[in-house]
């Protein structure tokens, strides 16, 4: 997609997103996903030096409650990147994730109820 | 009914996220629909298709290959000072959500928009769904003005629906039809969840 008719927000992504993970394809853990909700610690530890720009900029971002797939529009940059990118800075205390719907495969009738009761006062 | 001030962010109190996935083939009206009903403008995001598709651990050896992109579109709603919906507009085949993190995993269910001009490509988007077992389904057909009208049966024999899967017709530019929409299929999911699990 670094074609001449690539969308020239994404003109790099080939490239970049194998610099930004260090080569990795997958987040070390499997527990961040679309809907993890990120947030940024309290009273983050400063960013090592040579941080690279995109953990700047997500610790930024999630100064503000952020699911992972919005930080990633925001970024312009691959769901699959920022999982990673976000992957580490939880791993360096820099991050919270919650997962939502942690282990379960389903979600529960409660959250169903609250969902068709919401949708309905819309 | 979108309180302008603090749309733009999700507010900090939500503390659970539900998923529903808008199906369909091209130009069906997923894009359009999802920014009925949200509170945000659609985001867009791309997703390389090699990462997930072959699921290696080292990108090494692919790194000169070049990647299919795949865009999905995004909404959201915040139903409850705790709870959002996100709304994910996406092709229908699987192996497109299966590029994205998690993406179908804990979603409510898919929205399977169809447009009677193309039935073919509805036929597909409904295989994938139908084999993709673990995601409740329920189908809306967009009208549009040249859209020949079928009788609910004679379209729910032509799609070759299981039973209890909800038809409706919509209209995606509508607000409230959209809406009505999500409900059916959030009521219909609900009605298969048991009580206990
Ligand atoms: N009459 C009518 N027109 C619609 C409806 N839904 C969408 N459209 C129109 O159909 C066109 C395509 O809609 P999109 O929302 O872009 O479709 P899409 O599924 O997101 O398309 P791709 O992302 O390109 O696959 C737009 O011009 C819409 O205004 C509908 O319910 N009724
Ligand atoms: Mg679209």
């Amino acid at each position: 997609m670094s074609g001449p008719d690539a969308p020239k927000d994404y003109a790099d992504q080939a490239v970049r997103p194998f610099v930004i993970t260090g080569g990795r394809v997958r987040a070390s853990r499997n527990t961040i996903g679309v809907d993890t909700l990120l947030m940024t610690a309290p009273d983050p530890p400063p960013l090592p030096r040579a941080a690279p720009r995109e953990q700047h900029a997500l610790l930024r971002i999630c100064a503000r409650l952020h699911p992972l797939v919005e930080a990633a529009a925001q970024l312009q940059l691959p769901v699959s990147v920022v999982a990673i990118v976000a992957c580490d800075l939880v791993d360096s205390g820099h991050l919270h994730a919650r997962s939502p719907i942690p282990e379960a495969e389903r979600p529960s009738l409660t959250m169903l109820q609250e969902l068709l009761d919401g949708l309905r006062k819309l | 009914m979108a309180s302008a001030n603090s749309d733009r962010y999700l507010p900090d109190s939500v503390r659970q996220l539900a998923k529903i996935l808008i199906v369909g083939g091209f130009g069906v009206g997923k894009t359009t629909l999802i920014g009925s009903v949200s509170e945000i403008e659609p985001l867009r995001t791309e997703e390389t298709m090699t990462a997930a598709s072959v699921g290696v651990d080292d990108l090494t050896h692919l790194a000169d290959k070049r990647a299919t992109t795949v865009a999905l579109d995004f909404g959201r709603i915040t139903v409850t000072p705790t709870l959002a919906l996100y709304l994910f507009g996406a092709p229908g085949q699987h192996r497109f959500w299966d590029a994205w993190e998690g993406l179908a995993h804990g979603a409510v269910g898919a929205l399977a928009l169809i447009d009677t001009r193309r039935l073919d490509d509805s036929f597909a988007v409904l295989d994938q769904l139908e084999r993709y077992a673990s995601l409740p389904f329920a189908v809306a057909v967009n009208r549009f003005p040249d859209s020949r009208h079928h009788p609910g049966g004679e379209l729910r024999a032509a799609l070759d629906l299981p039973p209890h899967t909800p038809l409706l017709t919509c209209d995606a530019r509508d607000r409230g039809s959209a809406l009505a929409t999500l409900i059916a299929l959030v009521q219909h999911v609900a009605a298969l969840t048991p009580t206990h699990l």
